[in-house]
């Protein structure tokens, strides 16, 4: 039963950590431009000194 | 620029191809200089431009990289989803107009936002419904793990255990509750200050008097507690005010960006001569604008110097071009199509044409607004029935049945959560949501939800004709009836026009050589020659010939020593015209055709598309007189139509559709938006409006019923925690895949 009175709490702290990262992602704008970041994956201007 | 190695960022517009580069059109799109539209924030000065035609990663690329190669320019975003390009420069380190020049040259249509309306673009509202969404959701889930072992260990938990489990729920409850129930509670205190109960009242109450039940039976050491109903309930009622939140600021969004294209600016005479742009709420009347081919009029006014031909079937619905010269008034609206003009303005922007459109709109609009929606109507049956319910469960227990303050109050309590209107509250939005993404995906654009529940309801189609059951341009029309090669000499001449009847004629024959000798005389057509041969193509006094007996439009090609010969142009009807009116017949509509054109001309297309009833040379007034008449038949009225002649009408419309082409103020004031050349879009919205109709229906029926089955239930006072959570949690699931059925029919009928 003591079991209990530290797995709740873990519980909380796992779940309130998502929500935590949820909350971020919405603050910082994650979920501006959900088109553009799909497509911005594909530029390789960091590619640049690489190139021959 | 070394990167993106396969991307060709020579070509115009976007690279991958999917999107036609904006710079081909022959008149030159008019350049909108944004300078009128930046706003200097200190030390940075800020652009917001709504760029067309940016579809992929090269596009992002290519207009990011040219933006940060200006010197002074600090930040250059393009956000993909709402094709808004965010710039921020030093002040004074470019010129604005250097920006819109460089969108142009690399093939894309850009527009400024005006200032005003970057702040409201802020979605404030939408993030405040997510954010409860997401507590509710965190709330729920940790919730139900504290109840399920509740249920699951039923006699073999002990006192304490149990207690503990409460204790930690209340815990996360009534505090997650409190801040997800926000939205309900402010709408259901606003709705009880002026005396009214929406369904938020009955939404709050059951959130209300759970947790506070829950409170004390948790003091009392009850068995029972409802704190996961509570924050379940909410849970599923964020889902569907969260949807319908996005339905409707999706329409707004697109209204607003249709209000930034117009937010146009216009080329005014400085005293010294010079040219200068100005924003077109800056024009006072008596100033001298410039106006080039392809600009349309930003204000009303009088042409001052110069002669052009003016396309005014926006305007009008006069399909045929008009030739415009010193002393005739200009409409703003009116798009200049072939010579420089300059005019004097006669207007401000608040009294022109286009602001007394704007005014018959707004009029419109509020007509509409007094549409009640079917959750609403629902709910206005539902709240007084489901109260009475809880109150006489109440005065059951405690009178009659002797269960005391607590039973009574527990079994009140259990009724007014069953029957809380979960699945109603998901009922409309869900389908909703869908029916829009289907109707996507087949070209047409959903302003809001309630505008499928308003089509599904039409029984009158009130067409308009030009460029709408019309392409809206000449075409040539008796191409079988003339020689080869005088088409062929008259197209050489007709290249170097811009007259519309020549670009029609341009259009007809394809591409090809201009002949070099040709000089275009204004008013009166081209002139050329054939080796020593003398060649005309232009009006029939010019060629020396009568007018044509009917009344097309006409141009005459004249070749020296041998008789003139005539072209004649007409306004074609859309592929589909007659297919689609008579499939709307077929529905059951009444169909009537509104023209501002001439009478002939209108006539003739009423008969080859099907329509009797029809009339014509009507002004945007008396078009709405002749919609308020037919809706005082009692008929609801769907309007189509694409001018700025018709806006005012679509705004006052049941409801109105308005073609991808039509005036930027017509789309903004129609609740659908049909992209492409057919009409065959209209059929479909109709459809699945009424598809989605059938399906809101359904899921009120199942809620009555399941309402008609658990209510007795909870006055029986039979209603546990556990029936509680798994009623709700099941009707809504029924509910949403019910919805969910109207996407699975399109993708088998794609098929």
């Amino acid at each position: 039963m003591t079991a209990l009175l530290f797995l709740i709490p873990i519980a909380l702290l796992l779940g309130g950590l998502g929500l935590a990262a949820f909350m971020w992602a919405l603050q910082s704008g994650q979920f501006e431009d959900p088109d553009g970041a799909a497509e911005r994956i594909l530029i390789d201007d960091d590619l640049e000194d690489e190139e021959p | 620029m070394t990167n993106a190695a396969d991307i060709n960022t020579d070509a115009l517009g976007c690279p991958s191809g999917l999107e036609p580069a904006a710079r081909q059109s022959e008149t030159g799109e008019a350049l909108i200089d944004p300078a009128p539209f930046v706003r200097v924030d200190g030390p940075v000065a800020k652009l917001d431009l709504a760029v067309f035609g940016a579809k992929c990663a090269g596009c992002i690329s290519k207009i990011e990289s040219a933006m940060n190669s200006f010197s002074g320019m600090k930040q250059a975003r393009l956000n993909l989803s709402t094709g808004r390009l965010s710039l921020a420069w030093t002040p004074g380190a470019l010129e604005p107009r250097a920006i819109a020049e460089q969108l142009h040259s690399l093939g894309y249509r850009a527009a400024p936002f005006d200032p005003a309306q970057v702040e409201a673009a802020h979605d404030e509202d939408g993030r405040r419904l997510l954010r409860a969404l997401a507590v509710a959701g965190f709330a729920m889930a940790n919730i139900m793990l504290l109840s399920v072992s509740v249920w699951a260990g039923g006699a073999e938990m002990g006192e304490g255990a149990r207690g503990l489990m409460h204790w930690a729920s209340a815990l996360i409850a009534i505090p997650a509750a409190l801040y997800a129930g926000r939205p309900f509670f402010s709408s259901a205190w606003a709705a009880l200050k002026v005396r009214k109960a929406n369904m938020d009242v009955p939404i709050s109450l059951a959130v209300f008097l759970a947790l506070s039940i829950s409170i004390y039976e948790f003091f009392a050491g009850g068995e029972h507690a409802y704190f996961d109903a509570a924050v379940m309930l909410l849970f599923f009622l964020l889902i569907g005010r969260y949807l319908d939140h996005r339905l409707r600021w999706r329409a707004r969004a697109a209204a607003r960006d249709l209000l930034a294209l117009q937010s146009a600016t216009a080329r005014r005479f400085r005293a010294d001569g010079g040219v200068e742009t100005v924003a077109a709420r800056d024009i006072a009347p008596g100033d001298q604008l410039l106006l080039s081919p392809g600009d349309a009029a930003p204000v009303d006014g009088v042409i001052v110097d110069g002669s052009a031909y003016c396309d005014v079937s926006l305007v009008t619905g006069e399909s045929a071009p008009k030739e415009l010269s010193d002393g005739d008034k200009v409409y703003s609206g009116v798009v200049n199509q072939s010579s420089r003009l300059v005019i004097e303005a006669t207007a401000t922007s608040d009294t022109s044409l286009i602001a007394e459109l704007t005014r018959l709109i707004e009029k419109g609009e509020q007509s509409r607004s007094r549409y009640v929606r079917l959750a609403d109507r629902a709910a206005s049956l539902y709240v007084p029935v489901v109260h009475s319910l809880a109150l006489a469960t109440f005065c059951l227990w405690f009178f009659f049945l002797d269960g005391g303050v607590r039973l009574s109050l527990l079994n009140a309590v259990a009724v007014l959560i069953i029957t809380c209107p979960c699945a109603l509250g998901l009922a409309a939005p869900a389908v909703q949501v869908v029916a829009t993404g289907r109707l996507f995906k087949e070209g047409v654009l959903v302003k809001s939800g309630d505008a499928l529940e308003r089509l599904a309801e039409a029984d009158v189609f009130v067409f308009d004709k030009t460029g709408t059951l019309t392409l809206g341009k000449p075409v040539l029309v008796n191409a079988d009836a003339l020689p080869d090669g005088a088409v062929r000499d008259a197209a050489s001449l007709a290249r170097v026009s811009r007259h519309p009847l020549s670009r029609a004629l341009v259009d007809h024959v394809g591409a090809g050589e201009a002949s070099a000798s040709a000089v275009e005389t204004p008013g009166l057509g081209v002139e050329g020659f054939d080796g020593e041969t003398r060649m005309r193509f232009g009006s029939a006094a010019w060629v020396g010939a009568d007018g044509g007996d009917d009344d097309r439009m006409e141009a005459w090609f004249w070749r020296e020593g041998s008789a003139p010969i005539r072209f004649s142009f007409d306004d074609r009807p859309r592929e589909d015209a007659a297919q689609i009116i008579e499939a709307l017949r077929g529905r059951g509509f009444a169909i009537e055709l509104l023209s501002g054109d001439r009478e002939s001309a209108v006539q003739s297309l009423a008969q080859t598309v099907g329509i009797d009833a029809w009339r014509s040379g009507l002004t945007p007034q008396e078009k709405i007189e002749r919609l308020k008449a037919l809706q005082g038949e009692g008929a609801r009225v769907a309007m189509i139509g694409d001018g700025l002649n018709d806006a005012p009408s679509l705004a006052a419309a049941h409801v109105s559709l308005s073609p991808g082409g039509a005036a930027e103020i017509s789309q903004a004031a129609s609740d659908f938006v049909y992209l492409g050349d057919r009409l065959e879009p209209i059929a479909t919205s109709i459809d699945v409006s009424r598809q989605a109709r059938r399906r809101v229906l359904e899921n009120f029926a199942f809620a009555a019923f399941y309402n008609a089955c658990a209510v007795p239930l909870a006055v029986a006072g039979f209603v546990t925690p556990l029936i509680a959570a798994l009623a709700m949690s099941g009707s809504s699931m029924v509910v949403t895949l019910n919805a969910l059925r109207l996407s699975r029919r399109a993708a088998k009928s794609a098929k």
